[in-house]
């Protein structure tokens, strides 16, 4: 606990919470300034996550312990591998999303129903909930972030104020709602049984698996893995763009991420090859039908939102291969990488959706024809994020499948390789249906609007990361793989 | 807000089919009898953690353990507890379209109004008496921040007092909970010591204080929720086609 | 012996309350069902606290129902606002459009 380095890494940690929670408060009391404070404190943030990912990688796992109660009088933030990976990604999609806030919200906030104004609040609170959830290391800390997470984004979906946005964020939030109870209800019970909050008591056979139950649950339904996945596409496709992007890119992801610590460090003990299959049928079904839905769909964010949620599904993917006898290792990387390829692609795609929107007035499919003529910038960003969500070389996407099915094959599960290559192709149908029409041409011009420069740069810039990602594939694996639980570790080493 | 009940939940979340509901209701009988029998197999309480939390009480500078566990021990989820609060109360503002709240509010009836001038200092006072007893007996910056809500909203039905700038101090109201308790947490640390880490000899002030700005923030975030409410929403969406832009 | 009593009678309340969430048509009643099936929850957590004494219950249980009734009573808030503003854009979705900015 003690030399330079260590105070260092408690103040990154700290800051990664703290800055955004500040930056709410600011934005409450200087109103006009929301904006400017909004991207001023993104950087701030982005730069306190890079000082704890320099710390990460000099000196392994680091860790706060808030007022310095040691576990389980108090509570610990720690800063691992994933954890930094996670708040790394929120912050980079968070900055770019929040310079294309500024253009998107611009008209709207002058308007009289300024609630468009209060985005950068929520999006602060949002994000320091985020960033509280990745470091978290106790139950009931994590049922808190996920409290804020979960509220700031009923908010933020609901800023629309259109019916269909309030219709989409009242069932997200009552969805939301029961899942936060489930977990609370398993929160007390492995209390009720271990006698403390941390995520390292296992808690004894019956209690536990009721517990188990629960709290899983409650976190496929934030999640949205099929078949609780009802609220996802009409709360995503009715939100305001860049608020679209945020919930599809990081959002959902949270809630899997606690979902994650608690299968690989709490219950782990309890699991079986029978339990752990139970959410791998359940992400085939995901895969299958969220890509179904996205072939049919008609406007182009409902596409993109049941892109989300056959998406999901590769997610939970990881806990028959990870869990029911395969190594734990490749596993872990696999998806974990998944999400940051997933995350960008899927940020890039909405915010190019929303540059559709703004430029045509609509985001009906059948009728964008030219887009490709006259916005190639937006298009060209759509084109490549869409590669790495199809998961073709050399994309993030790509690496991360290849990971996903190199463990899938390591693991003699034939049946997942065979949902992961059908999953592809289903995407690749679902991009192409769009590009078909966006390719058509259109003698004049067919725009109503024009779009400020910063709303197609950062597209641009967000789909050329998901590129990027999958040419720097190696050290950000080893980044992610730092401090990797130990239980049920088969201790294959390396990535394939 | 009456026919609220009527509101069907049309595609919000629609269980009206009879499968879904027989469904729903074996899920719960599954959940119930299930975690019944979970309780029946709880084994001894473990005593470890209530038995640190009375050890080290008299290092927390309050002896209500309650109030040590939330503004000490567990500081983390009270300031992110605040949070919830706090953007729940930005949410309705930013839901609710602005309008003057006088012109939602019923005329002020002057017996209602000659109650509230007696019943207020007494309100406040309670809410003060809340606040301080909260270091060694049940109460705190919650109950205290309930009476001084449950106040305001007196104040907002009974006189025109609502009507001056409540949206002007409101919002500065809601962001003093969390900005004193960062201050604090952010000043207390460094010299060996983490964020969050009260001095000993210091730690049942800065506690109070803590106390007392969430206190107002809680009041005001309440009292917000129930005037946004109140005063409903005054103007539909801005003019967008269903499903258009946004 | 009597805290386990209330324990079940909380899994009882959180298990109908949960129903409720999920059956109830009209939605005040579904918010309603939330709280009922929260209270279930806080009355389980407060049963816990009460079985050990040191001397005196258990204040962490305490202290997560204190934390969860403020995240009820925001949800339950901005669950009622949503509903408000439902209802209000459904019933005039025209003069909404007319109001136009």
């Amino acid at each position: 606990m003690t030399g330079i380095e260590t105070i260092a890494a408690d103040v990154w940690i700290a800051a990664a919470v703290a800055s955004p929670l500040a930056a709410a408060c600011a934005m409450l009391v200087l109103r006009r300034w929301a904006a400017a404070l909004g991207v001023l404190g993104s950087l701030v943030i982005l730069g306190a996550v890079a000082g704890l990912a320099h710390q990460l990688l000099l000196l392994g796992p680091q860790q706060l312990v808030v007022g310095g109660w040691d576990p389980p009088l108090g509570i610990r933030l720690r800063a691992d591998g994933p954890a930094v990976g996670m708040a790394g990604i929120t912050g980079l999609i968070g900055l770019f999303v929040g310079i294309y806030a500024t253009a998107y919200l611009r008209p709207l906030a002058a308007s009289p129903p300024h609630g468009e104004r209060l985005f950068w609040p929520l999006w602060m609170f949002l994000w320091a909930g985020l960033n509280a959830l990745y470091l978290a290391d106790d139950l009931f800390n994590l049922y808190v972030t996920l409290e804020v997470v979960g509220l700031a984004s009923v908010g933020l979906a609901a800023l629309a104020r259109t019916a269909a946005a309030v219709a989409a964020a009242l069932r997200y939030l009552l969805v939301s709602l029961l899942g936060s109870l489930a977990y609370l209800m398993g929160v007390a019970l492995v209390y009720a049984a271990t006698g403390t909050l941390e995520l390292r008591g296992v808690a004894a056979a019956p209690v536990g698996y009721a517990a188990l139950a629960l709290m899983s649950a409650g976190l496929l339904m934030k999640t949205a893995l099929f078949p609780l996945h009802g609220w996802l596409p009409p709360a995503h496709a009715n939100a305001p763009a860049p608020v679209s992007a945020l919930l599809s890119a990081l959002v959902v992801k949270a809630s899997f991420y606690v979902m994650l610590r608690l299968w690989f460090e709490l219950f782990a003990p309890l699991i079986g090859p029978a339990t752990a299959h139970l959410p791998g049928v359940l992400a085939a079904a995901a895969i299958l039908w969220g890509s179904l839905q996205a072939l049919a769909a008609r406007r182009l964010k409902q596409l993109i939102a049941y892109s989300t949620v056959a998406q999901v599904g590769y997610l939970f993917l990881v806990f028959p291969l990870g869990l029911a006898g395969g190594s734990l290792r490749p596993a872990w990387g696999a998806v974990l990488f998944f999400i940051l390829a997933h995350a960008l692609a899927k940020a890039a795609v909405f915010l190019a959706a929303g540059n559709v929107l703004k430029a045509f007035g609509h985001d009906r499919i059948a009728d964008l024809g030219g887009a490709v003529q006259q916005l190639p910038v937006s298009m060209f960003a759509f084109a490549v994020a869409g590669v790495s969500l199809v998961g073709l070389p050399p994309s993030g996407g790509f690496i991360a499948k290849w990971l996903l099915l190199a463990a899938a094959l390591e693991a003699g599960r034939w049946g997942y390789a065979g949902v992961l290559v059908g999953g592809g192709l289903l995407a690749t149908a679902y991009i192409f249906r769009f590009f078909s029409h966006a390719f058509r041409f259109v003698p004049e011009s067919v725009l109503c609007c024009g779009l400020p420069r910063r709303m197609e740069g950062c597209a641009l810039l967000l789909a050329l990361g998901s590129m990027a990602l999958g040419l720097a594939a190696d050290p950000i694996l080893a980044l992610l793989q730092i401090g990797l639980p130990e239980t049920g570790a088969a201790g294959a080493g390396g990535a394939p | 807000m009456n026919g609220l009940d009527d509101t069907p939940a049309g595609d919000v979340m629609n269980a009206s089919s009879p499968l879904l509901r027989r469904l729903a209701a074996l899920a719960a009988l599954a959940i119930g009898a299930g975690l019944a029998a979970a309780v029946g197999s709880l084994p001894e309480p473990p005593a470890a953690l209530p038995r640190q939390v009375a050890a080290f009480l008299p290092a927390s500078g309050v002896r209500n353990p309650v109030t040590a566990v939330l503004l000490n021990f567990r500081s983390l989820d009270t300031l992110l507890e605040l949070a919830v609060l706090v953007l729940a109360a930005t949410a309705a503002r930013a839901l609710s379209a602005p309008r003057s709240v006088a012109a939602a509010l019923p005329p002020p009836d002057p017996v209602l109004a000659a109650f509230f001038r007696l019943f207020a200092p007494m309100a406040l006072l309670v809410a003060g008496y809340l606040l301080w007893v909260g270091a060694h007996a049940p109460g705190g910056a919650f109950q205290a921040g309930s009476v001084l809500a449950a106040t305001g909203v007196m104040a907002a039905l009974t006189t025109r007092f609502a009507a001056f700038g409540a949206s002007r101090w409101l919002p500065p109201a809601l962001a003093l909970g969390p900005a004193v308790f960062l201050a604090v947490g952010v000043a207390v640390a460094g010299g060996g010591r983490s964020f969050l880490q009260y001095p000993a000899a210091s730690a049942g002030g800065l506690i109070l204080l803590i106390e007392s700005a969430a206190a107002l923030c809680i009041a005001a975030a309440l009292a917000a929720l129930f005037l946004e409410c109140l005063q409903g929403p005054l103007r539909g969406p801005a003019a967008d086609p269903p499903g258009g832009p946004r | 012996m009597s805290a386990l009593l209330y324990a079940v009678v909380g899994a009882v309340l959180f298990a109908l309350g949960l129903y409720g969430v999920v059956a109830a048509s009209p939605l005040l009643r579904k918010v309603l069902a939330f709280n009922i099936a929260g209270s279930g929850v806080f009355l389980f957590l407060v049963a816990m606290a009460d079985r050990v004494r040191v001397p005196f219950p258990d204040p962490v249980p305490q202290a997560m129902v204190l934390t969860g009734i403020v995240v009820a009573v925001s949800a339950t808030a901005l669950a009622l606002l949503l509903i408000c503003l439902l209802r209000e854009l459904s019933d005039r979705p025209r003069e909404a459009a007319d109001d136009g900015h």
